[in-house]
């Protein structure tokens, strides 16, 4: 941007010098054009160095730092700047959508929730990785991360940081409860029981968002199933929600909803207030992610939760919806797309692409933020070790996690499954999975407003 | 103002020529400080034609078809489809409700409420500055801001409701009426200076020489209110429900702050919002804006001619 202010206020001195026959005008233009441009060129900093903007998600300022020290690691030339997106993902979506739509050049690193990866790949608003780029940024990359990064075969987004849900409890909750919640065959039925029974609530993300989808679909996939598949198909996707998996997770969304192990607000309760509930007086089990950790000890030590409570935090497997079955934990994190209409997108984005997402890098961002690294090698660091003692759990969970619907139309596909499963306490196995299949089919035809 | 009401009847045969007899009548100086006119008011009539005709047109225009921004190769022609999925879904038909009755409960309770407040302010013998600063103060604040303050004080978490009334676990926000309750509170309290601001002005209308003589007719205070103050500000009223009923219905922020629409509180307003921008299926999302752009202009025209609302009023022209 510095660079064309200055271009055109060149070109104008140069048109009023030649408009004028005398030479002191010439004079006066040219000395006016001289300061105009050092003026503009100091408020731009470092002058000519190519700037590439990156658009990244709030954070504890992990991601300003990487910024820096990659801005720093190339020497000078080029530099990145971070400019914070909306805090709910589907907003961030939003923002984003609609300047590439408008084939804005001022995107050229966006740090993307993994389920927009396809819509925007599809859509044409993102470079693909060259062959030869791609195998550096997959390399030792969690499977589900690879999957949600690439659409039609191509690799369209670079792995950043990769997440994943856990199941969180109190220990004391669970011994008094007599339940062990890291025991193979621990189930949603048992954890729900044992909670109603010990008058301790189970905390899960119930409002109408985001995080309620990434609940659903855990739980069908963690029974053996899938909400939609063929979703390269667009709007002809095959739906499967309708299934005894669908049936077997909308059992477990009502047994919850209407136990007394839920939560009095759980159709409002997101990742924080499920947070919240865990350290209050009835707190007892919640799924939730990997930031909880550096949360929760980060508040014990500016004493806003009790100093025990990370102490009496225990971690142990996603619950499984049947015993026999693993579970399929919630798969999610950041992936780096490059702007389709970047200046610098064949050059230096991607290069900046590749310092950010080093292996050296991601271990960083894991120790500075809280967030996971999407390289299993990471986590068999001992500093990783040392600092995030579930770190070996975190990594096994990753790797087993069920991405959500990889679909160009998958808000279309969250938003009408949200519409038909909330409140969850109206949920019922008989008709919810049917009549949620029924209307994902006709949003995704626009046959129906959502 | 003075001209409009001189000037002879417009639009037939005789108006016509009038206006021309008027026009060779015209003098240089005229003729040029008419030019001067449209000039001075060309450049606002090019913005508005530029930021309101332009969207609307370009609004009727893509609602004909089944687009959206991230396939751009996918846009088909529809014709009237997407007015038919509107207006045949009970989505549709619900939000209508639950506009319908934000906007009855609001503008209702906000005119009784703005009423006494305007007579406070208009009676008040001293700090009448300050008074009117106080009742006006909440209209002042984004409405944003008032929606945060208002979900942080029914929180169940964070707020301090609960605790005050005694309601120990109840969620506000886990119910469809609970949560229209709080959405119609923060739009009461944050819009009714506005109404009250209007009704003040129709107050100070209503000449003193007509209370008086009704006081020395013997007419009570009620009386008085009801039939000679209440109908003398007829107009200031009805301009009053009038403004509010379009702001009402058009109601956003609140919704969009407290329940995203959740447990069937959206607006009509907020369908559109999430066809338009959150699903950007920007045909589909345009019929929605269409229809509810044509619920607007049939509520003023309703008002304007069926309840014959003087607009003038409102600019005390009279």
């Amino acid at each position: 941007m510095v660079e064309r202010t200055r271009t055109r206020t060149r070109y104008g001195g140069g048109r009023r010098a030649g408009a004028g026959t005398r030479t002191a005008r010439t004079a006066r233009g040219a000395v006016a054009a001289v300061l105009l441009a050092a003026g503009l060129s100091a408020c731009g900093g470092d002058g000519g160095t190519p700037t590439l903007s990156w658009y990244i998600n709030p954070d504890s300022g992990g991601q300003a730092r990487l910024a820096e020290s990659c801005t720093k690691a190339a020497g000078g030339r080029y530099r990145i700047t971070t400019s914070v997106l909306p805090n709910d993902a589907t907003q961030q979506r939003e923002q984003l959508i609609r300047r590439l739509a408008a084939k804005d050049s001022g995107l050229d690193i966006m740090s993307l929730d993994p389920v927009f990866v396809a819509e925007a790949a599809n859509a044409g608003f993102l470079r693909p990785f060259k062959e030869s780029e791609a195998g550096h940024f997959t390399e030792g990359v969690f499977r589900p991360a690879v999957q949600n990064s690439t659409w039609e075969g191509k690799l369209y987004a670079a792995p950043f940081w990769a997440n994943t849900q856990i199941l969180w409890y109190r220990k004391s909750a669970a011994q008094k409860a007599g339940v062990d919640p890291t025991a193979p065959d621990f189930t949603w039925d048992k954890m729900i029981d044992a909670a109603a029974r010990s008058g301790v609530t189970v905390g899960v993300q119930g409002n109408k968002y985001e995080g309620y989808m990434v609940w659903i679909n855990a739980l069908v996939a963690s029974a053996g199933g899938r909400i939609i598949s063929d979703a390269e198909r667009g709007d002809d996707a095959r739906i499967e929600i309708d299934s005894p998996a669908g049936k077997q997770a909308a059992a477990v969304v009502r047994k919850l909803a209407r136990s007394k192990a839920a939560s009095p607000s759980l159709s409002n309760d997101d990742e924080e207030k499920a947070r919240s509930l865990l350290n209050g007086a009835r707190g007892g089990f919640m799924v939730n992610w990997g930031y909880i950790w550096r949360a929760e000890n980060g508040d014990a030590k500016d004493g806003v939760i009790d100093k025990s409570i990370p102490g009496d935090l225990g971690w142990a497997p996603y619950p499984r919806v049947t015993p026999d079955q693993p579970s399929r934990p919630p798969f999610g994190g950041i992936e780096l797309g490059i702007g389709a209409y970047g200046k610098y997108k064949d050059t230096f984005a991607v290069e900046a692409v590749k310092c950010i997402t080093s292996t050296e890098n991601m271990k960083k961002y894991m120790l500075d933020s809280g967030n996971p690294a999407a390289r299993a090698a990471v986590y068999d660091d001992p500093e990783v070790r040392k600092e995030f003692p579930m770190a070996g759990l975190i990594r096994d969970s990753i790797g087993a996690a069920a991405p959500r619907p990889i679909t160009p139309y998958y808000t279309d596909v969250s938003g009408a499954t949200q519409s038909r499963w909330h409140p969850p306490a109206a949920v019922d196995p008989a008709s919810t999975p049917r009549r949620s299949a029924t209307f994902i089919r006709q949003v995704l035809r626009d046959q129906a407003l959502l | 103002m003075t001209a409009v009401e001189t000037a002879p009847p417009a639009g037939g045969p005789a108006g016509r020529a009038g206006r021309r007899a008027r026009a060779a009548e015209m003098s240089d100086r005229g003729r040029a400080e008419r030019r001067l006119g449209l000039l001075l008011s060309a450049p606002a009539v090019i913005v508005m034609l530029v930021v309101t005709a332009y969207p609307l047109f370009n609004a009727l225009y893509l609602s004909l078809f089944s687009y959206r921004i991230t396939a751009p190769d996918d846009r088909r022609f529809v014709w009237f489809g997407n007015y038919v999925t509107a207006l045949t879904d009970g989505l549709f038909w619900q939000d209508v409700f639950t506009t319908f009755v934000v906007t009855a409960i609001t503008v209702g309770v906000e005119l009784v409420i703005g009423f006494a407040l305007a007579m406070v302010m208009h009676r008040a013998l001293f700090a009448r500055r300050t008074l009117r600063t106080a009742i006006l103060l909440p209209y002042g604040i984004v409405t944003v801001i008032s929606g945060f303050a208002w979900l942080y004080a029914f929180d169940l978490q964070s707020g301090f409701v609960n605790a005050w009334l005694g309601l120990g676990d109840y969620d506000w926000f886990g119910g469809r009426w609970s949560s229209l309750f709080v959405i119609i509170l923060s739009e009461i309290w944050k819009t009714t200076p506005f109404v009250s601001l209007l009704l003040l002005a129709g107050l100070a209308q209503v000449s003193n020489d007509l209370d008086e003589a009704a006081t020395v007719d013997g007419a009570t205070a009620w009386q008085r209110l009801w039939r000679v103050t209440i109908p003398n500000m007829k107009a200031a009223i009805m301009v009053a429900v009038l403004f509010r009923t379009l702001d009402a219905w058009r109601i956003f922020d609140n919704v969009f702050v407290m329940t995203s629409g959740q447990n069937q509180t959206e607006t009509l307003s907020f369908l559109t919002y999430r066809q338009t921008i959150t699903r950007t299926a920007i045909g589909l999302g345009d019929a929605v804006g269409v229809l509810l752009f044509l619920s607007v202009l049939l509520i003023a025209v309703v008002f304007i001619k069926g309840f014959r609302v003087d607009l003038s009023q409102v600019r005390g022209d009279r």
